[in-house]
């Protein structure tokens, strides 16, 4: 197991009193595109810039590759940023826009030249070196400014929102594009975003943020599985929530009693949670099912049931979405995403009917309620 | 049918033309083209007697304004509306820098103040300006006290009527004109360029260089050129704090018209006064342009 190349140490920015950032801890592992996800105003742009030097941290330290870099600054820092805004220079050409970093280091022409080349190359802007920024679309000047932090060679390479400002079509594209080119130069790279979608398809590794704290650090598919707090739970896709309280430990099950329903369910549970500690029971729509997919197995019971009433039916095109309500008015219906490939789907369910709404021990996450 | 709305309309519209585009067509017909024509007419022609002004074509006016004698006093408006220009570049980006980092609600404050002293007239700034130069004035007598409570010996100091009481007082009275054009330049300059920049591996020094200045440029050009063109034209300053020597071409402009009563040779001076400007600031533009590409 080698150091990784980044480490933050409670790290913290506060704003005239305004805490930006919480005591951020996080390491960055060699080659990995990581990404911090959370949203608008979470203290995402202020982290960052506290990794490139830009804005000085109020406590805490950061580590690149074993120094800390404290007393360093953003200019000779080994990390380039693709800023929010792209701030690409107005005054220059695409060309000098590119190649001012190096310029800077004093590398010769000859060089200079090959490396822009290449860097054209890489981010697909070839023969366009003697335009001007007003004379780009958004997506080449997004390019622009990848090319110009990657052209440095640096350590680490952080994203603001890159995708931010391109339209839907073109931010599917440059999606699976920056992606392959991350992969393809092997720099690290550290994205912010805001969008679930983009952090979960792209990233390898994902910290989730809320007003300054990091919630929880995963891999994509755990963070959807897994959630560890109600807010990553609903922050990443929609979630159901019930309320409810643990009545019964066995090995590997817990049985929580759902107080608002009057009904006792059972979940696969890896955690360790005492009888009458208070726990929220976590399920994805597309987890839940009306079909009574019990399996005759060994007397053990295998899957859960609620029962309620049918308000509403979505449909989305390959999905619909059901809200099924319950007697009790307060609850918040619950959310169940199917898909819509055979006819009963469609024709089996009326508004206002009853419905049995099952999901498998294993589809619920328990998440403690502090 | 068709074509009565169609005249309806244009008729119409060319009253919103007439209404909107008359008035200030007929005030700079009036006030400006005409006395333009009139005193490029003036400079081709010649005193007659006392009184009378004869139009007969002749470039006389402009030969003996190339007299070596007011060349070198074309020569020394230059050189002064320059040094004024200079100056207040040099002295309005420190300011105009503190006033951008200093915050918000104080800029306002500082901004009325710098406006503050164009609600006074010049005449009365000027004379202000005298009682603070003279050899009895404040500035002296506090040196004086200063070496007094040293035990020194002073002797006043002559601050007024050489050249240099010119370029104080010009610099005095334009130095807002030039601070106010830089001071919106960098106003709304995008910070992330200045980060992006240093991200880049920029120094400070550098960021300025190859960021800031470069596109604050148009401003700065505005602001010398405010500057440049009155202070060139300047008239009442030197007429009051300038020596004997301190005639700056307005100054020979006015007696030409008024003293000597020589209106043609005074409106031939007035034209190449013009000519020059504006070859001026064609040259600067196009060093300007050169300087992008
Ligand atoms: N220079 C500053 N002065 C005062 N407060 C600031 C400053 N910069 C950021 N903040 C505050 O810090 C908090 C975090 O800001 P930050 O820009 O890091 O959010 P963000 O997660 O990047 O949001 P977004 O997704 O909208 O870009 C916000 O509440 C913001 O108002
Ligand atoms: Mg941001």
């Amino acid at each position: 197991m080698s150091a990784p190349l980044i480490s933050l140490q409670g790290l913290s920015k506060s704003f005239q009193g305004n805490d930006a950032v919480k005591f951020v801890d996080l390491t960055v592992d060699k080659g990995e595109f990581y990404g911090i996800l959370g949203p608008s105003g979470c203290g995402k742009t202020t982290l960052l810039k506290m990794i490139a030097g830009l804005e000085e941290p109020s406590a805490g330290r950061v580590i690149i590759d074993g120094l800390d870099m404290s007393p360093v600054p953003a200019n000779r820092r080994p990390v380039n940023t693709v800023f929010q805004s792209y701030a690409i220079f107005p005054h220059m050409s695409l060309e000098d826009n590119i190649s001012y970093g190096l310029k800077l280091k004093g590398i010769g022409s000859g060089e200079l030249k090959k490396r822009v080349l290449d860097m054209l190359d890489v981010v697909d802007l070839k023969g366009l070196e003697r335009r001007w920024p007003d004379q780009l679309s958004g997506g080449q000047l997004q390019r622009v400014a990848l090319a110009r932090a990657l052209i440095m060679q640096p350590k680490v390479v952080l994203l603001d929102e890159p995708l931010a400002a391109l339209d839907a079509k073109l931010r599917e594209t440059m999606k699976y594009e920056l992606v392959k080119i991350q992969k393809e130069i092997g720099i690290t790279f550290i994205m912010v975003t805001h969008d679930q979608q983009e952090a979960l398809s792209m990233m390898d590794k994902i910290a989730v943020m809320n007003e300054g704290r990091i919630q929880q650090v995963d891999q994509p598919n755990l963070l959807y599985e897994k959630p560890k707090n109600l807010f990553v739970a609903n922050f990443i896709g929609s979630a159901n929530c019930l309320m409810g309280r643990v009545a019964k430990v066995e090995k590997g099950r817990t049985h929580v009693m759902l107080a608002d329903l009057n009904q006792e369910i059972i979940a696969f549970s890896c955690e360790n949670f005492k009888v009458s500690d208070r726990v929220q029971v976590i399920i994805r729509p597309e987890k839940l099912t009306f079909q009574d997919i019990e399996l005759p197995s060994n007397h053990e019971k295998t899957i859960n049931r609620v029962s309620g009433k049918l308000l509403e039916i979505i449909y989305h095109g390959g999905v619909s979405t059901f809200r099924v309500g319950f007697k009790n008015k307060n609850l918040k219906p619950l959310i169940v995403s199917q898909l819509n490939d055979d006819q009963q789907t469609k024709d089996g369910y009326r508004i206002g009917s009853h419905v049995e709404v099952c999901w498998r021990l294993d589809a619920a996450t328990l998440v403690p309620v502090i | 049918m068709l074509s009565d709305r169609f005249r309806a309309k244009n008729e119409n519209s060319r009253k919103v033309f007439l209404v909107t585009f008359l008035p200030p067509t007929i005030w700079l017909i009036l006030f400006l083209f005409a006395p333009v024509l009139i005193i490029v007419v003036y400079s081709f022609s010649q005193k007659v007697g006392l009184i009378n002004i004869e139009v007969n074509w002749v470039m006389d006016n402009y030969w003996r304004a190339a007299d070596p004698l007011y060349l070198k006093i074309f020569a020394k408006s230059f050189y002064i509306a320059g040094t004024t220009t200079f100056l207040c570049l040099v002295i309005s980006f420190p300011v105009v820098l503190a006033i951008t980092k200093i915050r918000q609600n104080w800029k306002l404050i500082i901004l009325v103040l710098l406006m503050l002293p164009f609600w006074i007239n010049l005449l009365i700034r000027t004379y202000a300006l005298i009682a603070v130069l003279r050899t009895r004035g404040f500035l002296n007598s506090g040196f004086e006290w200063i070496a007094a409570h040293l035990g020194l010996r002073f002797e006043p100091v002559q601050f007024l009527y050489n050249d240099t009481a010119i370029i104080i007082g010009l610099v005095y009275i334009h130095l807002p004109f030039m601070i106010l054009p830089i001071y919106a330049g960098l106003e709304g300059f995008d910070e992330t360029l200045k980060q992006a920049a240093e991200d880049l591996g920029s120094s400070s020094m550098q960021v300025y260089r190859h960021i800031v200045f470069p596109l604050i440029r148009p401003s700065v050009f505005a602001g010398c050129m405010l500057v440049f063109i009155p202070a060139l034209g300047s008239y009442l300053t030197p007429e009051l704090l300038g020596g004997t020597d301190g005639q700056l071409i307005a100054n020979v402009i006015e007696r030409q018209f008024k003293h000597a009563n020589d209106w043609p040779f005074g409106a031939a001076l007035s034209m190449v006064l013009i000519y020059v400007t504006c070859g001026v600031i064609a040259v600067w533009l196009l060093v300007a342009k050169r300087k992008k590409s």
